[in-house]
């Protein structure tokens, strides 16, 4: 045993006493978090957790045990295809007692359904009970785009927003070299840029976008987002046949006719992306997190070559469309303590650094995003970084805030689809917004 | 002669009731509950009201849905004639003797095997108008590059390309199934009497084989009539609406939109249609019957 311990000399003494004094703090804070909060509340529970399926939830799913030994609760949790789960989660929330304590909802699709449907339950008391939630917890650290989300009209909190999407603008910096082309700062530039990259002789196209019906309306309404409008004002009125949604849709078929690849009519955002990552496409405007496959050199040729850029301003704003998933817990839940434990855990502020690591997505906490050492040490670049904090700081949402979002999304997909084989966008958009009036009424009205 | 003991009454019905309470169970309950279903707005997450014809009002006046019924009528008249014709030919070229005549066979029979999802993701890959490689051959030959699937007039024949080679071997099998039971009399009095082997195929092999290719023609009918997954996988129905068939139309009624009540509909009206077309063709299988 060593006898100095028992001893200490002095300079031993002073030493030790000014690490303490430095350290304190951090001690104090550690232990009382440690003390006050209890993890093992609901140790011995079970909570079932339906997620869809995709890298965020396998990285998620792969670290459970980490939450098991933290809590004691044990986890069961499935992954879902997205359009499988978005069903599953529909039928059991209308039986009235879900198989799941936690779900993970695409905000975009389904926030509007699940406030009427009142599916779940609000966490805002959750949260500010101390006795639930950890200290460490940090709810400040939630961006506004996530929270918009997350954040019903009347004031209810019923999920946790785990992943925002920011539409960004995808660019060859090669080819626009090449041409002596700069980023465009206007939408309305993105075209003229477009226009002197179109090189058909060499099979590249100016700009690909998608074209595929559903899949093709975020492009559109990123363009009307340009003229400070959504599809849907706040008082529940259609704007799609305003002469702004027709300006958007005119931008629309002349990206998507004139400028872009054969065959765009029919893409969605893997074509697009095979498209971009093969260098036949000079700009690409998708969400965020393509970046790890484009920039992985086996599978992409333009790995190095790829400008991120924040989407260019409208004639009126400017704006990123974003869409988001967040987690909730169904308002017939029984163990709703250690479904939140569960929640707090899978977006505490590792894992979603955690999701940002692995070009999983972008986080709805800022801290992740500030975290030098993960900047400095992706290999997606710092204007990826900077393109996810512009785009977060002008995000608005992308899709409408309605029940039938599928429908919405598949009429005025068709009239956009219609629009590239050449037909009139104000007449496309009249027809369309005929077609779906009536639905968004009776969706509201049941 | 009566097995049962004098007087005592024989009770059938333990034996057939198991079957019976299945056949009501799976199909003639679901039947009845979609009948019901179809005369009623049914939301999955709305009231279940009573409308008696709406729904059926509303199909036939929905532009969509008679557009879907044209894709359906055009991709099922493609896809049942191109693999019944191709199919022929396949067997009567393989049902003569000839070097490696089985690997052939057995290569040719391969695509029926393939599970139709993955079929589908790969014939994706391959349309693909700057990377696939079916513009590359098109290159290599001169032609110039199709937009196939990403086009909304060559859509729906594209998609039969990749019908013909999924199940093409299947006609050619059940063919091939009639070209061995052929009896040889025929054969030997035409060539006595210095028939050309157009004209053996024509009065001989082609009506002995009929029934055969009836049987084809059903199950390739019903097969198109029912396609859904190849579709589903490489177009959803896109571009547009251009490749969307009845079934797409009503997946998407009933689980994207979920109008549980006008989908039954829809699968009302489709039940008929394949009933109508499925009596159509057993009563022309009917006429084609050797001995009829």
């Amino acid at each position: 045993m060593n006898d100095r311990i028992l001893r200490p000399s002095r300079r031993h003494f002073v030493g030790g006493a000014s690490l303490a004094v430095l350290g304190a703090p951090a001690l104090v804070r550690n232990a009382f978090a440690q003390s006050t909060f209890n993890w093992k509340r609901f140790a011995g529970e079970t909570v079932n957790v339906l997620y869809v399926k995709n890298t965020r939830a396998d990285l998620i799913m792969a670290k459970s045990k980490e939450f098991e030994d933290r809590t004691g609760i044990k986890v069961s949790a499935e992954a879902v295809p997205e359009q499988q789960q978005r069903q599953k989660a529909l039928i059991e929330f209308t039986s009235g007692k879900p198989s799941f304590d936690v779900v993970a909802l695409s905000l975009h699709v389904q926030k509007r359904i699940a406030a009427k449907g009142k599916w779940l339950t609000d966490l805002r008391p959750m949260i500010a009970d101390g006795s639930l939630t950890s200290p460490e917890f940090d709810f400040k650290d939630f961006n506004a785009a996530g929270l918009t989300f997350s954040t019903q009209n009347d004031g209810t909190l019923d999920t946790l927003p785990k992943f925002v999407d920011y539409w960004i603008l995808y660019y060859n910096k090669e080819l626009f070299a090449q041409k002596g082309v700069a980023y465009p700062k206007t939408m309305d530039e993105i075209l003229t840029a477009a226009q002197k990259l179109h090189d058909p002789g060499k099979g590249i196209a100016g700009f690909v976008s998608r074209g595929l019906k559903n899949a093709n309306v975020p492009v559109w309404t990123s363009w009307l987002l340009g003229q400070g409008m959504e599809t849907v004002d706040k008082a529940g009125n259609l704007t799609t046949n305003s002469p702004e949604a027709i300006w958007a849709a005119e931008l629309y078929k002349r990206l998507n006719s004139e400028v872009a690849p054969p065959g765009a009519i029919g893409f969605n955002w893997n074509e697009c992306q095979s498209t971009f990552a093969t260098g036949r496409a000079a700009m690409w405007l998708d969400g965020i997190g393509f970046a790890a496959p484009l920039e992985d050199a086996t599978k992409s040729r333009v790995a190095g070559k790829v400008g991120y850029g924040i989407v260019p301003a409208g004639p009126k704003a400017h704006h990123s469309a974003t869409f988001a998933d967040g987690m909730g817990i169904p308002t017939s839940c029984t163990r709703k303590g250690a479904a939140w434990l569960y929640i707090q855990w899978a977006c505490n502020k590792e894992n979603q650094l955690t999701m940002l690591k692995n070009g999983a997505g972008s986080p709805a906490r800022n801290s992740p995003l500030a975290d030098t050492e993960t900047i400095r040490a992706s290999k997606f670049g710092k204007e990826w970084f900077d393109t996810i904090l512009g785009s977060a700081k002008i995000g608005r949402p992308g899709l409408p805030v309605i029940v039938p979002v599928t429908e919405f999304r598949d009429i005025f997909g068709v009239a956009l689809t219609n629009m590239i084989g050449g037909a009139d966008p104000k007449a496309e958009l009249a027809k369309a917004t005929e077609a779906f009036k009536p639905v968004l009424e009776k969706s509201e009205k049941a | 002669m009566s097995i049962a003991a004098p007087g005592v009454e024989r009770n059938y019905w333990p034996f057939v009731l198991p079957a019976l309470i299945v056949v009501l169970g799976v199909i003639v309950f679901p039947w009845v509950f979609t009948l019901f279903m179809s005369v009623h707005d049914w939301n999955v997450s709305g009231a279940v009201t009573f409308v008696g014809f709406e729904n059926f009002r509303q199909l036939f006046t929905d532009a969509r849905f008679y557009e879907s019924v044209l894709h359906t009528l055009y991709f099922t008249v493609l896809a049942v004639v191109l693999p019944v014709g191709i199919g022929l030919a396949a067997a009567l070229v393989f049902h003569r003797e000839f070097k490696g005549r089985g690997i052939l066979r057995g290569i040719f029979i391969m695509p029926m095997m393939a599970t139709p999802v993955a079929v589908a993701l790969v014939w994706t890959m391959m349309f693909h108008p700057q990377l696939g490689v079916l513009n590359y051959l098109l290159g290599l030959v001169g032609l110039p590059p199709s937009t196939w699937v990403y086009n909304t007039k060559t859509v729906i024949p594209t998609l039969v390309i990749v019908e013909v080679w999924h199940w093409t071997p299947l006609v050619m099998l059940i063919v091939l199934g009639g070209l061995a039971n052929l009896p040889t009399e025929p054969y030997e009095a035409a060539e006595i009497d210095g028939a050309s082997s157009f004209q053996k195929f024509r009065h001989i092999t082609f009506p002995l084989i009929l029934p055969n290719l009836m049987i084809a023609l059903i199950l390739r009918t019903i097969d198109a009539l029912k396609a859904f997954d190849t579709i589903y996988v490489i177009t959803q129905g896109g571009p547009g609406t251009a490749s969307e068939t009845m079934n797409i139309f009503l997946y998407l009624q009933a689980f994207a939109y979920f109008k549980l009540g006008y989908a039954s509909a829809v699968v009302v009206i489709f039940f008929t249609l394949v009933i109508a077309l499925s009596l159509l063709l057993l009563h022309v299988r009917q006429k084609t019957k050797w001995n009829a």
